[in-house]
C-alpha cells in the first residue's frame, strides 16, 4: 500500500494544540459522514483530525487490517488518542488484533450497515430477506465506481450472476435526505432487479466516535 | 490481440500449448482454453492429464496471484469461467473413462444465514479439478444439511464456507453436532472464507484451514494422498 492512498481530510488545525491530538482513521466510504459530524461539533475541529483509507476495500476486505495497521504504525505516535470509524467490516478480527495493539477502539458491528441501521433493525431486515444488497449514501454517490467498475460490471458484465444470483432486494439505508441519490438507488435496484426499499438512518452509531472523544477531551 | 499476434493453436508444440493455455485461463478466454484442450486430446492426450497439466495448473497460478493481490475477484471470475469452458469438453470424458481415478467425495456448502458463494464456487471447482466428485449443497445451509449430505453421501470432505463475520461462528455448529453425533471419525472437516483465518478454524476445531481455493483443493487432495486413499470412495 502506497502512502498516496491515504486521504488527508483535514490536517491543518490539527496541529495547532500538540497535546490534544485525537486521531479518527475511517474507512474512505464514510468521509462525509465523518465531516458532517465534526462540523456539529465545531469544538473538536482543531483537535481532531480525520484520515480516511481507500473506500475501494470495500470490496478486499483483507485490505484493511494490514492497511490500518501500516496507517497506525507510522502516525499512532503523533496523537494523543487514535478512535477507529470502521466496524469489523469483514476482516474476521484481524482488525481488532491491530487495534488492540494500539489500544484504539472501533465501531460496534459487522460492518456499517449494521451499525447505520443499528443491530437490531440490521438483523430484522436480513431475516425478512436475506438476499438484501444495502447501499449507503456513499455507495450510492459511488455507486458506478465501488460497484459496477469495483466488481469489473463494466467489463464483465456477464460476470452480474455470479455476484448477484441470490440477492432479491435492494435496501439504501441513507445518512442524508438526498432526492437524486434517492431516485438514483430505486433506479439501481430496477436495473438489478431487485425489490427496493428506502430507510433514512442517519448516521447511527457512527455517532459514537466523537462521543467518545468527547469523553476523552473531558477526562 | 491484433491480427499480426494472431496465432493457430495447432502450430504449438504440446509444452507451448499447456503453456499458453494457462496463458489464456489466466486471461479468461474460454473459447481459446476450450480450444485448446480440444487440441490436447486429438493429439492423445489423457483427460486426466489435459485437467491436471493445463487446466488445474493454470488455476494454481491464478489462485497465486490472487492471493498475492496482483488478480482481483472479477478476474478470477473470469479464469474460472474459461476453466469451466475445459471442463465442459473434460467431464464426460473423464466420467466415462475406465480408469477410476476419483479421490472421492467432497461435499461443500456456504453456512447458513449467508448467501455467498463465489469462494465456494471456486473451491468446488478446483477440487473437482483435483479428482473429486464434487456435491454442492449450496448457500444458507443449516446444520441438518450437512448431516443429512454427509448420511448419503459418505464424502471423504466435508468443506463449509463463509463470508461474513456474523455467519462464521455457524461454522462451529455444525462442527459440534458433527462431534455429537460421532461422524467426525468419518469424514475430514475443511473450512474457509474471506474473514476466516487459521487462528478461527482451530479455535472451531477444524485445523484444516484453506485460505484461498488453489490451497483448499491442495488440502484436500493431501489428505486423501495421506490417508492412502487413491481410490477413496467408501
Amino acid at each position: 500500500m502506497s502512502a498516496a492512498l491515504v486521504k488527508t481530510v483535514l490536517t491543518d488545525k490539527a496541529v495547532v494544540d500538540e497535546n490534544n491530538k485525537r486521531l479518527v482513521l475511517g474507512c474512505g466510504a464514510l468521509v462525509y459522514d465523518l465531516l458532517r459530524l465534526l462540523k456539529q461539533n465545531p469544538s473538536f475541529s482543531d483537535r481532531v483530525n480525520i484520515q480516511c483509507l481507500p473506500a475501494s476495500w470495500h470490496n478486499s476486505p483483507q485490505l484493511i487490517a494490514p492497511g490500518v495497521e501500516k496507517y497506525l504504525s507510522e502516525n499512532a505516535h503523533l496523537y494523543k488518542e487514535v478512535y477507529i470509524a470502521y466496524a469489523d467490516c469483514g476482516t474476521g478480527g484481524a482488525l481488532d488484533k491491530v487495534l488492540n495493539k494500539y489500544k484504539a477502539k472501533r465501531i460496534e458491528g459487522a460492518h456499517c450497515y449494521e451499525f447505520f441501521a443499528g443491530t437490531d433493525a440490521f438483523e430484522k431486515l436480513s431475516e425478512e430477506e436475506i438476499g438484501t444488497f444495502y447501499l449507503t449514501d456513499y455507495l450510492v454517490k459511488n455507486f458506478n465506481r465501488i460497484m459496477i467498475k469495483g466488481l469489473g460490471l463494466d467489463k464483465h458484465p456477464e460476470l452480474f450472476d455470479a455476484y448477484f444470483k441470490h440477492y432479491k432486494k435492494l435496501v439504501y439505508l441513507a445518512q442524508t435526505e438526498n432526492d437524486d441519490w434517492k431516485k438514483d438507488a430505486e433506479k439501481y435496484a430496477k436495473d438489478f432487479g431487485f425489490d427496493y426499499e428506502y430507510r433514512l438512518v442517519g448516521t447511527g452509531s457512527l455517532d459514537s466516535v466523537f462521543e467518545e472523544i468527547d469523553i476523552g477531551l473531558l477526562s | 490481440m491484433s491480427e499480426e499476434d494472431d496465432f493457430d493453436l495447432n502450430d504449438l508444440d504440446d509444452k507451448e500449448l499447456v503453456e499458453q493455455i494457462q496463458d489464456d485461463l489466466y486471461d479468461g478466454l474460454d473459447a481459446e482454453v476450450t480450444e485448446g484442450t480440444e487440441i490436447l486430446l486429438s493429439r492423445g492426450w489423457d483427460a486426466n492429464d489435459v485437467l491436471g497439466e493445463a487446466l488445474v495448473g493454470g488455476m494454481k497460478i491464478v489462485g497465486i496471484d490472487f492471493r498475492d493481490g496482483i488478480l482481483f475477484v472479477p478476474e478470477v471470475l473470469k479464469c474460472a469461467g474459461a476453466m469451466k469452458g475445459g471442463m465442459s469438453i473434460l467431464r464426460p470424458i473423464l466420467a466415462e473413462s475406465a480408469e477410476d481415478t476419483s479421490l472421492g467425495k467432497f461435499v461443500i456448502g456456504t453456512v447458513k444465514g449467508d448467501i455467498h458463494d463465489i469462494g465456494k464456487n471456486l473451491v468446488g471447482m478446483m477440487c473437482e479439478g483435483a479428482g473429486f466428485e464434487v456435491i454442492d449443497l449450496g448457500i444458507n445451509n443449516p446444520v441438518e444439511n450437512y448431516l443429512e449430505a454427509v448420511d448419503t453421501h459418505e464424502p471423504v470432505i466435508l468443506g463449509m464456507s463463509a463470508l461474513l463475520t456474523t455467519t462464521m461462528p455457524y461454522m462451529g455448529v455444525v462442527v459440534e453436532e458433527m462431534e455429537k453425533r460421532g461422524m467426525r471419525k468419518d469424514v475430514h472437516i475443511m473450512c474457509g472464507g474471506a474473514p476466516l483465518n487459521q487462528e478461527f478454524a482451530d479455535s472451531i476445531g477444524v485445523p484444516a484451514y484453506g485460505r484461498d481455493a488453489a490451497r483448499s483443493a491442495e488440502m484436500a487432495e493431501e489428505h486423501v494422498r495421506g490417508l492412502g486413499k487413491n481410490r477413496a470412495h467408501r
